[in-house]
């Protein structure tokens, strides 16, 4: 295979192409380093690098393939947001707070995926904390749309959703605590998919807001990421809220028909605030699926506009908690002049944390304060309930909601920075799939205003991966969206 | 004026549990700061909690003793505050919903029985230890203790006084051990008071403002800091002050409590359902296995004890103020084939004694609870006298091996055989005919006269009733 069709091919291609030695992983990884390399400079998608363990782990993966041990994904490599905790490799959740901290221990995740045989490709960059949906908000500066180096890639997965745009990496872990995942594979043309709460487990995911974190894939289509959710996937006893149920094959419905198939079609997902390039693309994509077979419904979600505010209150609220272990004492950064302890909090956690997380952790703090608690913590609780009821009473008429990931295409870089509220609304179509704790998913359904992706979003209920795949899968056999790649990048 | 003291108790007593409440690492106390800390207790980024399953069923335990309710679903909440010891910035304990809600527990008062009311019991996480000695202007973190299972158990405001303080706490102390959830060790902090203490004129129905004294870790410093306490509150009111609500510590050294820091200061601790622990639900089923295995507790046993033993209140009590002296009765009781009055009387007499003397525990008896059984058996069939066999104890405790050994090799053993006794006797009776002529002139008293002779011929081993009998009807004769 030549280079630049390695450089396109799906994951099932490379494990194919591993398997026939037509290439080994230390050639496919050092493919990728050398992208890295070559383009990483201009999209800064990648926080670290280490060729050296890359290719040490590229070179086990090739004798476990010649021991005849391997599976799919051995030799593969994968690049892993930076939330991922990653033994003896620097994570640093895109924070000067942890701007050095090598973390002594795996998450899960990454332990699953090479336990494969996967190779750690590097981490990828990210709105600190998670806490963004443009990946500006990084320690280590913004991440560039691969499709147009002047637009945000999205966040706060933007490294990973970059890296799979640019293809300098084949696939990558994310996290979608209110679309992190979702949005930027729609702003980079990729596809990602936030699994079912509790389908993942968030141990040794750095937590943002723990009751709507959850991990994910991301790749360049559906089929690439059922492979990489069969590996993700799975008990942990080391997480409470992570579900005990049997293991399953993610792939096992992709060659379904999609005939008869019925696909809700939210008004509130259509309205007011939805660009018209965006619509076009989504309509004509929902057009594809009618031709697949499916039958289409309008459905309701009338509780669509509180999604923002509750999410607004409740993320904040648990991120104010659970950042209040950065305090300088155990690891991570230290103030390096105070006179006492709560001066040594204040300095710490004042330089340590960027505008953004401050912003979250005093929200949060002041909906948790005494006095505000029930007007807003609890209201929002009891909100949430009614948005995840929404959902429960469209997919009694439905199999699938489809609607576009966000109102707009990338936007350019620093455009909404000075207006929070603004880009808070470009998770609006996200936020309440999280608090309802389904499984969503993004994927590239063609370009909109200044050729920038457009990516279409299926909602699905608790536990169907398998059915939204199978949908994404059948409208990526008819359309190659996702198989285009920018033009600069395609040498 | 006549005042009244209220007090109110919140123990947090430690359950014995191996692991911590939340991760896997040890809870075993001495080892070396920070060897017993691992990823979930330093709070490492990524880390989630998981819940003891032990410290639950403990927590039920202790629910199912008190009579309380054991809610079928309890919620775990952060409270967030910042300080060294506190790894995550918060504590995860139990607020709105603790699992345990209610109950009372009965203590024993000069006027009678009284029942405590309790408000609840719940479980939370312990803190590290800040140690500022030896860090030259720093602090050292020892974060061995974060995560170690706590039950905290509140009380009414139910209590009168530093006594009715010091009774309850005692025997709650008794029941945690009994129930085996806590081992109750007060130097190592296993078993924690705070009191909360108001005081009030008498008649009056209303509370006063309260003061919480912290962290008192033994029966002696909660009696003389609750007393210090009601003492500064009735004075400062009677010099015409005010009492504010406030916490404070009690300096031992001084005897004296000081102001920690006032109700203004309160931190606001931003409690919320921790999301990273689902609602703790305890199902009917758990709850009756659980009370399948509980052990019998104190009032049980002590009412078994009158019944079955026969034994008056006063000793039933005594045996089953703890679990292993009650076991030690009961034992003592089985080795001696029955005689339970004279078993309760030895081991609340005598072998306590000795116990007392040597400080030491009923499980580090140097008398087993066999051998005691033994030596009683003999004085119940008559081989020794009450008076030998404490003789006997006294070989027994120096390390002999059996009472009858002792008895064999001492030749203590009493002369119960009649013939022996009788000749002896007749030999006095022939030998004193002044005092023979005494008694029979209706002087009675010699007749101790002669039992005393007659047991300084048998070198004291007469078996005193016997001989008692056989002077009488001799004299008599």
């Amino acid at each position: 295979m030549s280079d630049s069709s390695l450089v396109r091919a799906s994951l099932a291609e490379l494990s194919a192409a591993l398997a026939a030695k037509r290439i080994s992983s230390v050639e496919l990884t050092q493919l990728f380093l050398g992208r890295i390399q070559r383009y990483d400079g201009q999209l800064n998608a990648f926080v670290s690098i280490d060729p050296e363990r890359s290719l040490a782990q590229a070179r086990e993966a090739d004798t476990r393939r010649a021991d005849g041990q391997a599976q799919p994904l051995t030799g593969i490599p994968i690049a892993h947001k930076d939330v991922f905790c990653t033994k003896d490799w620097l994570t640093t959740c895109g924070s000067n707070m942890l701007h050095n901290w090598v973390a002594p221990y795996d998450a899960h995740v990454v332990q699953r995926l090479h336990a494969t045989g996967a190779v750690l490709l590097g981490k990828t960059n990210m709105d600190e904390f998670a806490m963004g949906s443009s990946t500006e908000n990084s320690f280590f500066g913004a991440t560039k749309n691969p499709w147009d180096i002047n637009a945000v890639p999205g966040g706060s997965s933007g490294g990973s959703a970059a890296a799979i745009g640019a293809r300098l990496a084949p696939a990558a872990t994310g996290t979608d605590t209110g679309g992190s995942i979702r949005l930027p594979a729609s702003f980079c043309g990729c596809s990602g998919i936030k699994p079912t709460y509790g389908i993942v487990s968030r141990y040794g995911m750095v937590a943002y807001a723990s009751s709507l974190d959850q991990g994910g894939p991301m790749a360049g289509s559906a089929e690439d990421l059922a492979l990489l959710l069969n590996s993700m996937a799975g008990f942990d006893a080391r997480d409470s809220t992570s579900l005990e149920r049997p293991a399953e094959d993610y792939a096992r419905s992709l060659t379904q028909p999609l005939a008869g198939v019925r696909i809700g079609l939210p008004q509130e997902y259509f309205a007011a605030g939805l660009d018209a390039d965006v619509a076009k693309q989504v309509e004509a994509a929902i057009g594809e699926f009618r031709k697949l077979g499916a039958i289409t419904i309008d459905v309701k979600l009338p509780n669509t506009s509180l999604a923002i505010p509750v999410y607004y209150v409740l993320a904040p609220a648990e991120a104010s908690s659970n950042l209040s272990r950065y305090d300088g004492v155990r690891y991570g950064l230290r103030a390096s002049e105070y006179h006492d302890l709560n001066d040594m909090y204040e300095k710490t956690r004042a330089q340590g944390f960027g505008s953004e997380v401050k912003r979250r952790i005093l929200i949060g703090t002041y909906v948790l304060s005494h006095g505000y608690y029930d007007a807003y913590y609890l209201k929002a609780q009891k909100l949430r309930r009614v948005i995840a009821q929404d959902f429960a009473d469209a997919f009694e008429q439905c199999d699938l909601i489809m609607g576009p990931t966000s109102p707009s295409v990338a936007f350019d870089i620093g455009s909404k920075t000075s207006d929070p509220v603004q880009m808070y609304l470009s998770d609006i179509y996200n936020v309440s799939i999280n608090l309802a704790g389904l499984p969503g998913m993004s994927i590239p359904v063609g370009f909109g205003a200044r050729q920038r992706p457009v990516g279409l979003q299926i909602i699905g209920n608790y536990f169907s991966e398998a059915r939204m795949l199978n949908a994404a899968h059948q409208y990526q056999r008819v359309t190659d969206w996702h198989t285009r790649v920018p033009e600069w990048l395609s040498a | 004026m006549n005042w009244e003291i209220v007090v109110g108790i919140e123990t947090h007593a430690q359950l014995s549990t191996r692991a911590k409440i939340f991760s896997g690492a040890a809870t075993a106390f001495g080892a070396a700061p920070n060897a017993q800390a691992c990823e979930v207790d330093i709070a490492l980024p990524g880390v989630l909690p998981v819940l003891n399953k032990g410290a639950v069923e403990r927590a039920i335990r202790f629910g199912l003793a008190v009579g309380a309710r054991v809610a079928p679903r309890s919620v775990f909440a952060r409270k967030n505050y910042f300080y060294p010891d506190l790894p995550k910035g918060y504590q995860i304990s139990q607020y709105e919903l603790p699992v345990v809600v209610g109950g009372s527990i009965m203590i024993s008062t000069p006027d009678g029985n009284k029942s405590i009311r309790l408000v609840r019991a719940h479980l939370e996480e312990d803190a590290g230890k800040s140690l500022h000695e030896d860090f030259h202007g720093s602090s050292g973190i020892d974060l061995n203790r974060a995560g170690t299972p706590l039950l905290e158990i509140v009380t009414e405001p139910d209590l009168r006084g530093a006594g009715e303080a010091v009774a309850y706490a005692k025997t709650l102390h008794s029941l945690v051990r009994y129930l085996e959830i806590c081992d109750g060790n007060m130097q190592e902090g296993s078993f924690r008071c705070d009191a909360n203490v108001s005081v009030r004129r008498l008649g009056s129905d209303k509370l006063g403002t309260r003061c919480e004294i912290k962290n008192l870790n033994s029966f002696r410093f909660l009696e003389k800091a609750i007393e210090f306490e009601a003492r500064r509150q009735i004075e400062t009111i009677e010099d015409g002050g005010t009492i504010k609500q406030e916490t404070r510590l009690y300096d031992a050294e001084r005897d004296e409590t000081r102001a920690m820091r006032s109700k203004e200061d309160a931190q606001d601790y931003r409690y919320f359902p921790d999301p990273d622990l689902l609602p703790l639900e305890i199902s009917e089923a758990w709850i009756a296995a659980v009370r399948a295995a509980m052990p019998e507790l104190p009032a049980q046993k002590k009412e078994r004890f009158i019944s079955q033993y026969a034994l008056p209140e006063y000793d039933a009590a005594l045996l089953t103020s703890n679990r292993e002296t009650a076991a030690y009765f009961e034992e003592c009781t089985a080795a001696a084939g029955g005689a339970a009055k004279l078993c309760a009387n030895w081991v609340n007499g005598e072998l306590s004694a000795a116990l007392n003397r040597e400080d030491r525990e009923i499980g580090q008896s140097k008398v087993s609870s066999k051998q005691l059984g033994e030596l009683i058996r003999r004085i119940v069939d008559g081989s020794v006298s009450s008076k030998t066999a404490k003789d006997v104890f006294d070989e027994l405790w120096a390390g002999a091996s059996s009472a009858d050994a002792v008895i064999d090799a001492k030749g203590l053993k009493q002369i119960s055989d009649s013939t022996a006794l009788e000749r002896i006797v007749a030999d006095i009776v022939a030998a004193n005919p002044d005092q023979v002529a005494q008694y029979r002139a209706g002087k009675d008293k010699v007749l101790g006269f002669f039992v005393g002779q007659a047991m300084k011929a048998s070198g004291g081993k007469a078996n005193p009733a016997q001989l008692n009998e056989i002077v009488k009807r001799k004299l008599n004769s």
